[in-house]
């Protein structure tokens, strides 16, 4: 079954989809869409650095994903507000990502299939690594709700009731570079941020809890994964892109529906 | 457990460069309401936040009883928009309540049948009874509010306190608060701790309001009551930290 690539593909956006959806929701709530930008560009620099150093590009992107994501998170509170410092980070990473690209003579390198994904070239290992990497971040998010959910209230509340926050954050920062280097393969690395965010968002019109957006989200980013899978084999378009811009068109259609819904 | 739940010594925290908190000595006991009064910027959520362990004392010590638990009402709670949140879950964070428990805690609060509303769609007032129900489910020895009745008006905010002063009967857990309500809140406290910075004063209501020092801070006449609406703090104080940041 695995040696049909279509079906490689299908597993590998679905696995994706699944680790980047529940994960997205947090995102969302506690506003740290650019913060998943800035993790998701420096992972180009951790791709050079993999094929520099002919390390698994899985590799690379994590450390470095999860580098970008702790200086950011120890960074932010010392006099920059995190909007600039984010803008800053995100895409002097990219900048220096695409230029340390550069100097990598004698490597064969396709860069738009790390910048946009090329998921019809997910390998059984890629999907091994892919399945692992969603496992672990959904498990983590799973295990970590409640605290990770109060904290993201109130962090105050969380203290009072025995929960480090600083600590919750740190588990937030590990799942979101485990999901970037997950996700480079699948939507490349400008497009992982619209994984994370635009199945929450979609999913947040039909939810009246926390878990239920959650699993709303996932369903949706899965959903969407199969059916950007289906529409760029149909159309021959771009695989990454079209993934997400089926999601894209479901958060229209749920927003839409959301306002005639309340408006009727 | 020892009678005393939390205590500090010699309680230094700074933002920086800025001493928010100098050498404060602090303590409450089991069933005791103390209130925190003090101007804008004069450390009041400092202290609750250093007593929770939000904050690392520059210097002094705080000493909490073994086994303490806390139930904490904040200032206020925003809660994003991207995050739908019934009542009844709110009441199960971070800790899983059975419906039955939850039910009852609302009662407590003044706010029963809410559990399937949406936190959102709650009035200002309701919505610090719940934040108050979710408090008293962790079945609390110690109580802490930080301007619980912020946004509620006059006879809201009477009625959230009678409330208060009601739990304290009932489950006997010690209530600490910060409050700009004196009216209403010097008259239910057993202690009232003035803060500018350093403990200015303390002790009971009535010896607190008629205190020097007190009286410097809040002004003459209304015996402090209303004073603290339009307090913007203009007078000298000799021994007055910095107290810019809060």
């Amino acid at each position: 079954m695995l040696d049909d690539f279509m079906t490689r593909a299908a597993l590998g956006g679905i696995g994706t989809a699944l680790a980047a959806a529940p994960l997205g929701c947090f995102v969302v709530w506690r506003r740290m869409a650019y913060f998943g930008d800035a993790t998701a560009h420096a992972a180009i620099l951790g791709v050079a650095l993999s094929l520099a150093l002919a390390m698994p590009i899985f590799a690379g992107a994590l450390v470095i994903a999860l580098v970008m994501a702790t200086s950011v998170t120890l960074l932010s509170g010392r006099g920059y507000a995190m909007d600039t410092l984010l803008g800053v980070m995100a895409h002097s990473a990219l900048a220096f990502g695409l230029v340390a690209v550069s100097f990598l003579e004698g490597i064969q390198l396709d860069l738009m299939a790390y910048l946009f994904g090329d998921i019809l070239s997910v390998s059984r290992g890629d999907l091994g690594v892919i399945w692992s990497g969603a496992a672990l971040v959904v498990g983590l998010v799973a295990w970590r709700w409640s605290a990770l959910l109060t904290a993201t209230l109130n962090p105050d509340l969380a203290r009072a009731a025995g929960i480090d926050p600083r600590r919750e954050e740190l588990v937030l920062t590990l799942a979101l570079a485990v999901v970037v280097a997950v996700a480079i393969k699948v939507v490349g690395v400008l497009l992982i941020t619209a994984m994370l965010i635009i199945p929450a968002a979609t999913a947040r019109p039909f939810a009246r809890t926390p878990e239920a957006m959650a699993v709303i989200a996932a369903g949706i980013g899965m959903a969407a994964a199969w059916g950007g899978l289906l529409v760029s084999y149909r159309l021959d378009t771009p695989t990454g892109p079209t993934i997400v811009a089926v999601v894209a068109s479901l958060f229209a259609l749920a927003t839409l529906g959301g306002r005639l819904l309340r408006a009727s | 457990m020892s009678r005393r739940l939390v205590s500090t010594r010699g309680l230094t925290v700074r933002y920086g460069d800025s001493t928010v908190l100098s050498d404060v000595d602090f303590h409450i006991d089991r069933g005791e309401i103390v209130t925190i009064v003090g101007p804008n910027g004069s450390g009041k959520s400092t202290l609750l936040r250093a007593l929770i362990g939000g904050l690392a004392p520059a210097s002094g010590r705080i000493e909490r009883a073994e086994g303490l638990t806390i139930g904490y009402v904040p200032q206020k709670l925003v809660l994003d928009p991207t995050l739908p949140m019934t009542v009844a879950r709110f009441l199960s964070l971070p800790r899983r309540v059975a419906s039955r428990a939850a039910r009852d805690a609302l009662d407590q609060a003044g706010v029963p049948g809410l559990e399937r509303r949406q936190m959102a769609a709650l009035s200002g007032g309701q919505f610090q009874r719940v934040l108050l129900a979710r408090a008293l489910l962790e079945e609390p020895d110690l109580l802490i509010l930080d301007e619980a009745t912020a946004g509620l008006d006059q006879p809201g905010a009477a009625a959230f306190y009678r409330r208060i002063e009601q739990v304290r009967r009932d489950t006997g857990c010690a209530v600490l608060m910060v409050s700009h309500d004196l009216h209403v809140v010097m008259a239910a406290s057993d202690r009232v701790v003035c803060l500018n910075g350093h403990v200015c004063c303390e002790g009971a209501p009535q010896a607190v309001a008629a205190a020097p020092d007190y009286r410097a801070l809040f002004g003459e006449g209304t015996r402090g009551a209303l004073a603290l609406y339009r307090h913007h703090h203009d007078h000298d104080h000799d021994h007055a930290p910095a107290h810019e940041a809060s």
